[in-house]
């Protein structure tokens, strides 16, 4: 299993963590103060979660001010998308809206 | 890299409909969008040209292609391949398309060869794709 996976599992298994990176991809863009309304722990306990976030490429941070907001990559998670049982899925769709269009197609 | 070390999906369907017909279906650029994406296809060996759709978790959206044959009304190959930043790490398989006459129909037949290992996620039956990978996460992070 090459590093990038590790540390991807690594950093989503703790549940705490995990629930603060679905709150960035679901709520977009977030500060350190919003997100830790919804985590259930303190402030500097969400910003050591979002440290190790940002360590595995999940999070990026932007410093606005006195703020920094933090926004998901989801592009982080790609490499452990199972491609062939996607694109099967994918085709097999297609095939379907393929032969209704066929149906309304001229000979 | 050998072929050994990749694997292909195929996806294959009886139609009632003459190969010219979907033969049209399969390379007019109006008519794909229709079925697949929005695209800039020609039926040109040698074109290159993008599928796009709507980025979804994990993936942007675009496909970069090549026309690498194009035989009507019988069979047409095209790459399929990872855009953008994606590129380096992602897909870069060969789409094949197969018309074949089958009585009063057509024979459909879809190779997309090339995947590799790396393309079947960070565990193999792993499930696909968002929310099924956050889901499963904390199950596999155990056995780890």
């Amino acid at each position: 299993m090459p590093q990038t996976h590790d540390a991807l599992f690594r950093s989503l298994a703790d549940p705490t963590r995990r629930a603060i990176f679905e709150r960035l991809c679901r709520k977009g863009e977030q500060t350190v103060g919003a997100l830790t309304g919804h985590a259930g722990v303190s402030q500097p306990a969400v910003s050591k979660h979002l440290a190790q976030l940002k360590q595995a490429g999940l999070v990026r941070d932007r410093p606005e001010g006195r703020q920094t907001h933090y926004s998901a990559q989801i592009n982080a998670l790609a490499p452990l998308i199972d491609w062939t049982s996607q694109m099967t899925g994918f085709w097999e769709s297609k095939f379907d809206v393929l032969e209704n269009l066929l149906k309304r197609m001229d000979q | 890299m050998t072929v050994a070390e990749t694997r292909s999906i195929v996806v294959e369907r009886e139609m009632p409909h003459a190969p010219e017909k979907i033969w049209r279906a399969l390379t007019q650029s109006h008519l794909i969008e229709e079925w697949l994406m929005k695209n800039d296809f020609q039926p040109v060996v040698g074109h290159t040209f993008n599928f796009r759709a709507q980025p979804v978790m994990g993936w942007n959206g675009v496909t970069d292609c090549k026309i690498l044959e194009v035989t009507p009304p019988s069979r047409l190959v095209y790459s399929w391949n990872a855009s953008g930043e994606q590129a380096k790490d992602g897909l870069k398989t060969i789409v094949t398309w197969t018309l074949t006459p089958r009585g009063d129909g057509t024979h459909v037949r879809m190779e997309q060869a090339g995947f590799r290992p790396q393309d079947e996620g960070g565990y193999r039956g792993m499930g696909s794709g968002w929310p099924g990978i956050l889901g499963r996460l904390e199950t596999v992070a155990e056995k780890s």
